[in-house]
C-alpha cells in the first residue's frame, strides 16, 4: 500500500470526526461506524517506520489515549464481527474477531445499520430470486440493488483495493461521506456557474426528476467496509450519470451501465449491460452499439476509478476539468432526458 | 379493568369451571398493572408486552399489500386447503352469525357467505323435491323461499387498518355487498355485547395477540352459548423428519420470498419466529378448556404444520 505523504494520515487530520450527529460523514448513528482504532496499528506501524523517534513517541502516546477511548466502549466494539487484513508482524494488532452469536447487546441487529444476516444458501436464493424479479419489472431498484450485494463480493473486495490504493480513495474511506439532500448544499450548487460539476449535478437531479435519497439500503453484505463501498457505488451512479451526460431514460441507463461493467466489474452491472438492451427500440440500438456502447467500454476500462473521487469537495469544478482528470471522453452523441424508452 | 371485574364475577357465578384456574388468571389482571409490563416474545426477540403490539401492527401494516401473494408463494397455496377445511368442519348452517377476528383480508369471511348460500341453496332444493307432485302454481309460489330465512352474516374484526382496507377491496372486487361487515377491534378487547355470535374464528391471528388468554376470553363473552370457538393455527408437527425439512424451509426460504416479493424480509423472519413461540396442540388445548370451553379437540393438518382447535361455549 502506498501513502504519498503522511497529511493523508486520517488519524491525525479529521476535521469532522465530532461527537454527535454528524450528518456529512457517516457515524454509528447514521450506520457505518468508523473503525479508527482498526485502522490505527495498521497506519500507525508504516508511519512508524518513516518518523524519526520523537513523532513515534507522540505517535504512541496518542494511541494509548485512542485505546483508552476505545475500552470505554468496550462492549460495542467487541460484540461485533470484523476482519482486519494487516501485516503480522505489527505490533498492535487486536484481533477483533467475535462470535456470531453475541449480537444481542450490539446497537444494530447486525454489523451495520440495515444489515440483515443470511446464509450463503439464501443468498444464492436472493440472487436467484431478486434476479428473477428484476428482469420481470426492471423498475423495482430493490431487487436490482438485493442482486448487486448478492453477487458482488468478489468485486466489491476489487473496488475496496483500489480505493485504499488511492490517496483520494483512501480518504473517502476513512471519512464515509453521503451524498444525501441533507447534505447537498442545494443553494449554493445552483447558484455555481454553468458548466460546473455541482451546477450540471443539479440541473440532473431536476431534468430527470431523481433526488439522491431514493437509493436503497445496503442489507446483505456482510462486511461493513464492503457494505459502505457498495453505498458508495450506489450515490455516485447519479453523479456518473452527469459525468458522462447521460439521461435516466432507458438508453442512458444502458450506457452507464455498460461503463459501470467495465469499471467495476460487478455482476450485476454486466447483467444489466447484457439484458437491459432487450428493451430497446432499434433505432435506439443502433446508436447503443455504433457510437454510445463503444465510448463507454472504452472509456470504462480506461477511466479512473470513479468511486475515488471525493466529489464532495469538487463541486465548483468544471465539468470538463473533472472528465479531463478521470480521463472520460465527452459523449458522442447528446441525449435528451425523456421518460419513454 | 371494568371487563375484567365483569368476566370476574361471571366467571364465579359458573359452577362448571375450574375455579382455581380461573382466580389464577383474573388475578393478574384485576390486581395490578404488572401485566402490562410482563415481558413477551416478539420473534426470538423479547420485548415489552406493550412494545410487542405496535411492532406487530407495523408488521402486518407493511405486509398488508402482499398478504395474499405471500400466502401463495409461502404456502405453496395448501392454505386455502387449510381454510377449506376450517369451513367443513364449522360446516355452518343458514342464519348463522360469525365473528372473524384477525381476519383482515377476508378469506374465511367469504369462504364462510359461499359456504353457507350453497347450503341454502342445498336446502331450498331438498325443501322443493319433498313435495309431492306439486302443481306448477305451488312451485313457482314457493320458490325461491329466502324471504322467511334468517340471513347469515359476517363481521370481520382486525386490528389492522390496512389489512381491512385490502379485505375490503377484495369484497368490492369479488362483488360480494350484503352479510359483510368490517370493523376494527382488539381480539383482547372485542367492541361487542355478550352472546352475539354463533361462530368465532381466528385463522392464524392468535399467534400475534399478547395475551392469548384474554382473546379466548373475549371469545367466551362474545359467544352465545352452545356457540363455537374455532382457531386455525400453526402448530407442531408431529413427523421429525418433516419437522426438520419444515425448519430449514421456514427459516431459510421464507424470509428470502418475503424480500423477493413483498421487499421485506424482517416481517417474514417475524412470522416464522412466532411459529416457534406458539404453544403446541396439547397446551393450547389446556389454554381453551382453562378459558372455560368444553368438547375442546384439535384435528393436525398436514401432518401438525398447521391445527385446527374447536371448542365449545356450554
Amino acid at each position: 500500500m502506498v501513502i504519498s505523504h503522511r497529511k493523508s494520515i486520517s488519524f491525525r487530520t479529521r476535521p469532522q470526526r465530532t461527537v454527535g450527529l454528524n450528518r456529512s460523514s457517516w457515524t454509528p448513528e447514521e450506520g457505518f461506524e468508523i473503525n479508527t482504532l482498526e485502522k490505527i496499528p495498521h497506519v500507525f506501524y508504516r508511519q512508524w517506520l518513516r518518523t524519526s523517534s520523537e513523532e513515534a513517541i507522540h505517535a504512541c502516546a496518542l494511541f494509548v489515549y485512542k485505546l483508552a477511548m476505545w475500552l470505554r466502549y468496550c462492549p460495542r466494539f467487541l460484540l461485533r464481527r470484523r476482519h482486519i487484513e494487516l501485516t503480522s508482524s505489527a505490533p498492535f494488532v487486536h484481533q477483533l474477531h467475535t462470535s456470531r452469536a453475541d449480537r444481542s447487546h450490539s446497537y444494530y441487529d447486525g454489523l451495520y445499520h440495515g444489515h440483515i444476516h443470511s446464509t450463503p444458501f439464501q443468498k444464492a436464493l436472493l440472487a436467484v430470486g431478486s434476479g428473477v424479479a428484476a428482469l420481470q419489472d426492471p423498475y423495482r431498484h430493490d431487487m436490482v440493488a438485493v442482486l448487486g450485494e448478492t453477487t458482488g463480493h468478489l468485486a466489491l473486495i476489487n473496488l475496496r483495493d483500489r480505493m485504499r490504493n488511492d490517496p483520494e480513495g483512501y480518504t473517502i474511506l476513512t471519512e464515509r461521506p453521503r451524498i444525501r439532500l441533507s447534505t447537498l448544499d442545494l443553494k449554493n450548487m445552483a447558484s455555481l456557474p454553468d458548466g460546473t460539476f455541482g451546477r450540471e449535478y443539479l440541473r440532473f437531479l431536476e431534468d430527470n426528476n431523481v433526488t439522491p435519497d431514493s437509493r436503497a439500503q445496503v442489507k446483505f453484505v456482510d462486511d461493513e467496509e464492503l457494505a459502505y463501498v457498495m453505498l458508495r457505488y450506489r450515490e455516485v451512479h447519479d453523479l456518473l450519470h452527469t459525468l458522462l451526460g447521460m439521461p435516466t431514460n432507458m438508453l442512458g441507463e444502458v450506457v452507464v451501465k455498460w461503463f459501470e461493467a467495465a469499471q467495476t466489474g460487478l455482476p450485476m452491472c454486466a447483467l444489466g449491460a447484457v439484458l437491459g438492451p432487450l428493451r430497446l427500440n432499434a433505432s435506439r440500438l443502433q446508436s447503443l452499439f455504433t457510437s454510445l456502447g463503444p465510448w463507454a467500454l472504452r472509456n470504462g476500462r480506461g477511466a479512473r476509478c470513479v468511486l475515488n473521487i471525493f466529489y464532495e469537495r469538487r463541486w465548483d469544478q468544471k465539468l470538463e476539468d473533472l472528465r479531463q482528470e478521470l480521463h472520460i471522453e465527452p459523449p458522442p452523441v447528446t441525449l435528451h432526458s425523456s421518460r419513454t424508452t | 379493568m371494568a371487563a375484567s371485574v365483569r368476566t370476574f364475577v361471571r366467571s364465579l357465578s359458573r359452577k362448571n369451571v375450574c375455579f382455581s384456574a380461573v382466580l389464577r388468571r383474573s388475578d393478574c389482571r384485576c390486581f395490578s398493572g404488572a401485566a402490562e409490563d410482563r415481558s413477551t416474545h416478539f420473534g426470538f426477540e423479547t420485548v415489552s408486552a406493550t412494545e410487542k403490539a405496535s411492532k406487530v401492527y407495523k408488521v402486518f401494516e407493511n405486509v398488508a399489500q402482499k398478504y395474499d401473494v405471500m400466502n401463495d408463494a409461502m404456502s405453496l397455496g395448501i392454505h386455502r386447503l387449510w381454510k377449506d377445511a376450517l369451513l367443513h368442519v364449522m360446516h355452518p348452517q343458514p342464519g348463522a352469525r360469525l365473528l372473524d377476528v384477525a381476519g383482515g383480508t377476508g378469506d374465511i369471511a367469504f369462504r364462510f357467505l359461499e359456504y353457507v348460500r350453497s347450503q341454502q341453496e342445498r336446502q331450498q332444493r331438498r325443501a322443493v323435491s319433498l313435495q309431492q307432485t306439486p302443481s306448477w302454481r305451488d312451485v313457482s309460489d314457493r320458490y325461491p323461499d329466502v324471504g322467511g330465512a334468517p340471513e347469515s352474516s359476517v363481521v370481520v374484526c382486525d386490528i389492522n387498518k390496512e389489512m381491512l382496507k385490502v379485505g375490503r377491496q377484495r369484497a368490492d372486487s369479488r362483488g360480494v355487498t350484503t352479510g359483510l361487515s368490517w370493523v376494527v377491534g382488539d381480539a383482547e378487547e372485542l367492541p361487542f355485547n355478550d352472546d352475539q355470535f354463533d361462530l368465532y374464528t381466528i385463522a392464524f391471528g392468535i399467534r400475534n395477540v399478547t395475551h392469548i388468554d384474554q382473546a379466548l376470553k373475549e371469545a367466551l363473552r362474545v359467544l352465545k352459548p352452545g356457540g363455537r370457538f374455532l382457531c386455525l393455527e400453526f402448530s407442531k408437527v408431529t413427523n421429525p423428519v418433516l419437522e426438520r425439512l419444515y425448519d430449514v424451509y421456514s427459516f431459510q426460504v421464507i424470509p428470502v420470498l418475503g424480500e423477493v416479493i413483498a421487499g421485506d424480509w424482517k416481517s417474514y423472519q417475524y412470522l416464522v419466529e412466532s411459529i416457534r413461540k406458539f404453544p403446541d396442540q396439547e397446551e393450547f388445548k389446556g389454554l381453551m378448556e382453562d378459558s372455560g370451553f368444553f368438547c375442546v379437540q384439535y384435528f393436525n393438518l398436514t401432518g401438525g404444520v398447521v391445527a385446527l382447535h374447536s371448542g365449545f361455549k356450554l
